[in-house]
């Protein structure tokens, strides 16, 4: 994995006899105690470890709540409504696992503006962030077929309409996108046949996430992180071990997290639901406004705010397919932000385009709400495909510190002269 | 000229809406009530859902089921918390049998519910139930709190403030403003042409509902020459009491374990906060091995 060298001592003959068998012990100590992480992470960097820990605990509380659902059309909300009410702590499951979908997607943005703030994309990240990327698309897809499982009626509608998007395909070629639509639904219609193939999904794609996040902290362990100054570590002055370092920060990171999560959890479990969805899925009524879960509305709000439906879900689909391209797009000779004195204005700008496409996405489609959804979808794209590449090449970036440790320690300590924690070693990869 | 115009009518449009605006999905204005179950701390008032589950009995049940909740759960805990004798002797009493069977013979057979059957209405299915009621439905109740909300119509700086000022309260108690307001916003009570009620508080302000409480129509808490139990007050038996204490009852009715959460989640808090202090303090010690 991480080449640098091991300084695994095995410390009983077992631990030694092991070592020469199945290095497990040594691989976990190489990778997550000795690793060296530049010691300037700020707290921004403990959400790696947040969104393991929150997709641990899906996993944890969806294999327990699918001992108790049943897939079905006629018996999944009434499950759902037997696990609130008669399942031992079944409520508290419930709201762990239907909050903590919110929390992931709350921790995976934050980490995801982390990457592009301090340019944590940029060469040698580029597979580092695309697998994020990818990653970031299972996870749309497991929460969607997730929200399907309860079969209320924001289930049921918010199904039909998401997967009804695919029929604009058949503008292209036509049939493609019916035959697609009858593929997802396995029918005519949103039936129960869709519903058992989503929860076989819901129950498969968490598994595709666990692959993708060991290559992501894989990639992550060969180029080493990015830090707040976006300058590789060069001397053993600039990182810390992991163990205890790191892995200290991360734990206060993790529990101050845990304090809102449970704050829903516990105070505002159904807060961040929907109110129809404690209704049963009727295929006759619709519900006045269908909305998806907050998480995906700035991605609904560009698709509405497109005129043309398979515009619309092109364009839904490349604003996450544009991340993608993220290393290529940004043409500056800097990773981080911190030191990009007009990128920064853009950066701010962006993010409040995202926040702003998330409020319209929540508002019916009509007048007022859809013109300001089409400015903000225009700069939306604007900031990848124009600002990263022609700000990146016009601005002149501040002057970068020499070192990271200069950066903490200023100029004066920067010679290595300081106390350097043992095993500590420079870069992970020495280039 | 066009965006010009439009960036103009946002901003008058955010100047306008100065006041929160609440409705309901018809547009009417929902008043956000005190409720003992509200925020933090709030827990459900047993004797308010014991009079809840009173007025219940006697002006819903008649059309509405409560299918999700079981018998006993009236005498379990964080609920009414009625005696448990007196439960299962009121469903042997229920008018609403359960379907059972089939017996030796092979026959179906009506029988009274236990104290593990579910509250049901009066309705065999749904067809049954809009033949009778001039072709709308009564709604099962047991979600019914949950099921229904009240939207914030209000411009996006007042929303938001609105949205932290709830998470920061713990207010998520829409639904049961929006049915208390609906119980005590009928105008009068004699139908239209079209046998509808009028009634402001419901989406598009006509209802097919009959008025199930008027001033000459309340559910009494007490009968005749009856005083009130020992150490007790017994409110007087209005409209707006009846509403606010049938509300409350279905609000624990889609929410049996408010109660525990609310308590647990306490514990929670505070064992998360020392964590995180202790944790912090760890780290700064750690941290401080090195030279800053």
């Amino acid at each position: 994995m991480a080449q640098h060298e091991s300084t695994y001592k095995p410390s009983n003959n077992f631990g030694k006899w092991m070592d020469e068998r199945l290095p497990v012990a040594r691989l976990v100590h190489d990778s997550f105690v000795d690793f060296p992480t530049p010691r300037n992470l700020n707290y921004l960097w403990t959400f790696g470890g947040i969104l393991t820990f929150c997709l641990v605990a899906q996993l944890v509380t969806g294999i327990v709540l699918a001992m108790h659902y049943q897939p079905s059309a006629d018996e999944a909300f009434n499950s759902v409504e037997r696990i609130r009410r008669d399942v031992n702590f079944g409520w508290m499951i419930r709201n762990f696992h239907a909050v903590g979908a919110s929390m992931f997607f709350i921790a995976v943005y934050v980490h995801i503006f982390r990457g592009l703030y301090y340019g944590s994309y940029k060469a040698p990240r580029e597979i580092l962030w695309i697998l994020g990327v990818f990653i970031f698309l299972a996870m749309m897809a497991t929460a969607f077929m997730g929200y399907a499982l309860p079969w209320g009626q924001m289930s049921f509608w918010g199904v039909t309409v998401i997967t009804n998007l695919f029929s604009s395909l058949d503008s292209i070629i036509p049939g493609l996108g019916t035959s697609i639509v009858q593929w997802l639904w396995g029918g005519y219609a949103v039936t129960g046949a869709t519903l058992n193939r989503f929860f076989s999904l819901h129950y498969l794609l968490p598994f595709v996430i666990i692959g993708l996040v060991i290559l992501h902290v894989w990639a992550l362990h060969v180029v080493g992180q990015n830090n707040p100054t976006g300058v590789e570590p060069k001397t053993k002055a600039d990182t810390v071990p992991m163990g205890p370092y790191a892995i200290a920060k991360d734990a206060v990171a993790m529990f101050a997290f845990l304090i809102p999560f449970a704050w829903f959890v516990f105070f505002l479990p159904d807060y961040l639901g929907h109110a129809d969805n404690f209704t049963p899925a009727n295929p006759l009524v619709t519900p006045p406004h269908i909305v998806p879960e907050w998480y995906f509305l700035p991605f609904y709000a560009i698709l509405r705010a497109i005129p043309s439906k398979l515009g619309g879900v092109m364009a839904m689909f490349a604003a996450i397919a544009v991340l993608a391209f993220v290393p290529w797009l940004d043409r500056s000779r800097v990773r981080s932000t911190k030191y990009r004195p007009v990128y920064k204005w853009f950066f701010l700008l962006f993010v409040i385009t995202c926040l702003a496409l998330g409020y319209l996405g929540s508002k019916p489609a009509d007048g007022i709400y859809v013109f300001w959804a089409r400015i903000f979808t225009f700069y939306y794209f604007a900031h990848f495909i124009l600002v990263m590449p022609f700000v990146g090449l016009l601005e002149t970036p501040k002057k970068l510190p020499n070192s990271i440790s200069e950066s903490v320690l200023g100029k004066s300590g920067g010679g290595g002269g300081d106390t350097v924690p043992s095993g500590a070693t420079a870069s992970p990869e020495k280039r | 000229m066009q965006s010009a115009r439009a960036f103009g009518l946002a901003l008058s449009a955010i100047a306008l809406s100065a006041g929160t605006v609440w409705a309901a999905s018809g547009g009417a204005h929902i008043e956000r009530h005190h409720w003992s179950f509200t925020g933090l701390g709030g827990q459900y008032d047993k004797a308010q859902l014991q009079r809840g589950f009173k007025v219940y009995q006697e002006s819903c049940s008649a059309c509405h089921g409560l299918s999700r909740l079981s018998f006993r759960n009236l005498f379990e805990a964080g609920g009414p918390e009625f005696d448990e004798a007196a439960v299962k002797s009121l469903a042997t009493e229920w008018p609403n049998q359960i379907v059972d069977g089939p017996n030796d013979d092979g026959e179906m057979f009506e029988r009274p519910p236990l104290a593990s059957d579910p509250i049901r209405g009066p309705f065999a299915n749904e067809k049954a139930a809009r033949a009778a009621n001039n072709g709308a439905l009564p709604p099962d109740l047991s979600l019914i709190i949950k099921a229904r909300t009240v939207e914030n119509h209000s411009s996006w700086p007042l929303h938001v403030v609105q949205m932290g000022k709830d998470v920061l309260s713990g207010y998520q108690e829409a639904g049961a403003d929006y049915v208390y307001a609906l119980l005590n916003s009928y105008k009068g009570s004699e139908p239209d042409t079209n046998g509808m009620y009028v009634n402001a508080a419901f989406p598009g302000g006509k209802i097919a509902m009959t008025p199930p409480l008027t001033v000459d129509n309340t559910v009494a808490y007490l009968e005749d020459g009856q005083s009130a139990p020992e150490g007790m007050t017994v409110p007087p038996s209005t409209v707006a009491q009846n509403a606010e204490d049938v509300t409350a009852f279905l609000a624990w009715a889609s929410d049996p374990s408010l109660n525990t959460r609310k308590q647990i989640g306490w514990q929670v808090m505070i064992y998360l906060l020392i964590t995180t202090v202790l944790l912090y303090l760890g780290k700064k010690q750690i941290w401080a091995r090195l030279k800053h």
